[in-house]
């Protein structure tokens, strides 16, 4: 079954010429008919543009081979529905965009097409990337994979399950707060967002601009190497982007973390932790010790206030950045007698209920007379919480945690009560604060039923390397990632 | 510390967002709530921190002065509700 193959695996027998794209692309096709009725990991895909590239792909295998020129080259990449991706519809899983496509590739798209990769599909999403469940999409709810009574995690819930299910080799999210992280760890696969500004947020869709990152989800972490590889680096089309060398993600994974330094933050030892979860974390902890890493105890004292801080800054921005739909210039519109009614309209019928909630916040907490109360302060208390990463990032190579305080919870669990929504993003959410980097990587299963777990690390800013170095060196001797759901 | 209420349908007005009296009232109740969490900020000594806007601060970024290709004319409207002419139509706003 050639869906299920990593990258580097189906790399290896494109260019040996054993199969083609064509049957690569083929095979999730055919996944996705089998398994995507039940999870609805897609909102959309176009089968014959899908196959007309990996015609291509094989074209070019025919006439070049596949050397490293093309890394990527015949390998199914699927997007989730909040990148722009040329003469696709784009949606954000609102209803707002109306009959969008985009008339432009984002750049990551740019890179991976340039990369020779096969992009297909619209993946499912919370609505603007609202939410930790996929419960929030106008084109209803993703199922996990492990078991289609719970959520996948979210925001990226689709891009998560699209992967655990095989349904395509890699995809790319995007992550606010923990949008790829806690995804990827109850689904079962590895989640990476990079350092702020490490990948080019063009032709992403505005979340909160100064936490918004693009990440990948893949069955491996060489296979995360590999996609960082092409994604990363400087774009004058993103003034936030850095101009830093890319480095070969791929040659640091070597094996060997003798003598790194792993943190374990006391206060992440919170009451909602749940006993599995943290005994798989353990376990995780005592492996890495077994390799040769060192353990330290050490302290991140604001992490307590990392949520409050987070839906304030998180919300300030989106409600600026999501005042652009308006009806006039794309998407759905209402009618209304004057401009005012109109956007009004446009936009109380477009937005669903958690964008519309974190609107109605982020607009208040900007209001006249509430800007120092909230924004000022919660701007202030971020630079507390960054300040205290990077105070431990002079003793400690990465830090680890759990990526999620439980596994997957049942759909409907936590729709209704937003602030437990939210309280679950608590490992998560920090890191973009601060922004740094963080991966998410499988490191057990419950009992019963069995879901999976996730283990997070967190890495210095652009600290990509030791970060992908320490989960690989994990991963070779863990091999939870190898494990599939039943389906 | 108890959250000051919140004027929905004045903030609503200023997102330019129409909302039902159902959503005013649910909205109002869980905005509540959310702003009683966020009150824990008030526990902290802020003075003399400077605010965070970004992370990765890069100031002045400039690119050279020089013609780029950019969204074709027919492109640029290919998505609009409504157009005219080459243009976004929108309702009258002077009268």
């Amino acid at each position: 079954m050639l869906n299920q193959l990593t990258i580097s695996e189906l790399a290896a027998r494109l260019a040996k010429r054993e199969v083609s794209a064509r049957e690569a692309m083929q095979s999730c096709l055919d996944q996705i008919q089998r398994v995507d009725g039940k999870i609805h990991a897609f909102i959309s895909h176009d089968a014959a543009d899908a196959l007309a590239q990996a015609d291509a792909a094989d074209k070019l295998i025919a006439q070049n081979g596949r050397d490293t020129s093309h890394p990527l080259l015949g390998v199914p990449v699927a997007i989730k529905d909040v990148l722009a991706v040329k003469n696709q519809p784009l949606n954000c899983g609102s209803k707002i965009l109306g009959k969008f496509v985009s008339p432009y590739d984002s750049t990551v798209v740019e890179k991976l097409k340039a990369a020779g990769a096969i992009i297909f599909g619209r993946l499912n999403m919370d609505e603007f990337a609202m939410g930790s469940s996929t419960e929030n999409s106008a084109f209803g709810i993703t199922r996990n994979p492990w078991d289609t009574e719970r959520i996948p995690g979210g925001s990226s819930g689709g891009s998560a399950a699209a992967v655990a299910a095989d349904e395509c080799l890699a995809a790319l999210g995007s992550d606010t707060g923990g949008s790829i992280r806690q995804p990827a760890a109850l689904c079962g696969c590895v989640g990476l967002k990079p350092t702020y500004g490490r990948v080019s947020r063009y032709g992403l869709v505005a979340f909160a601009s100064s936490l918004d990152q693009i990440g990948t989800f893949t069955k491996d972490v060489r296979d995360a190497a590999t996609m960082l590889n092409v994604i990363a680096g400087h774009d004058s089309r993103d003034s936030t982007s850095v101009p830093q060398p890319v480095p070969d993600y791929s040659a640091a994974l070597t094996g060997d973390i003798k003598g790194l330094k792993l943190g374990l933050p006391k206060e992440y030892l919170i009451g909602g932790l749940d006993a599995e979860v943290k005994a798989s974390v353990d376990a995780a902890v005592k492996q890495f010790e077994k390799l040769g890493a060192e353990i330290v105890e050490i302290s991140l004292p604001h992490t307590d206030y990392a949520i409050a801080t987070y839906y304030i800054v998180a919300t300030a921005e989106a409600s600026a950045n999501l005042a652009r739909f308006d009806g006039i210039r794309y998407g759905a519109r209402v009618d209304g007698n004057d401009p005012i009614e109109l956007y009004s309209k446009t936009r109380g019928a477009g937005f669903g209920p958690e964008v519309k909630r974190r609107i109605i916040l982020g607009t208040y907490v900007l209001s006249s007379g509430y800007y120092d109360a909230y924004y000022l302060r919660a701007q202030k208390v971020r630079t507390l919480i960054r300040n205290d990463f990077l105070k431990a990032f002079e003793k400690v190579d990465a830090i680890v945690t759990p990526t999620s305080p439980t596994a997957a919870f049942k759909i409907g669990e936590k729709s209704d009560d937003p602030l437990q929504m939210y309280l679950s993003d608590i490992f998560t959410i920090s890191c973009n604060l601060a922004g740094i980097c963080g991966i998410s990587v499988p490191c057990g299963f419950t009992e019963n039923p069995k879901l999976p777990i996730g283990l997070q690390l967190l890495g210095k800013p652009f600290g990509e390397e030791t970060l992908l170095k320490i989960v690989h060196a994990y991963e070779m001797n863990a091999e939870w990632h190898k494990q599939k759901p039943a389906m | 510390m108890a959250a000051p209420e919140i004027d929905i349908k004045y903030v609503a007005h200023l997102a330019r967002l129409h909302l039902t009296s159902d959503e005013e009232k649910k909205l109002g109740a869980q905005l509540g709530g959310i702003l009683g969490y966020i009150e824990k900020l008030n526990e902290l000594d802020v003075t003399g921190v400077e605010p965070t806007a970004h992370a990765v601060p890069m100031v002045n970024v400039t690119r050279a002065d020089e013609i780029q290709p950019s969204l074709p004319h027919d492109e640029a409207l290919r998505n609009a509700p409504a157009k005219a002419n080459g243009l976004f139509m929108v309702p009258k706003i002077v009268e």
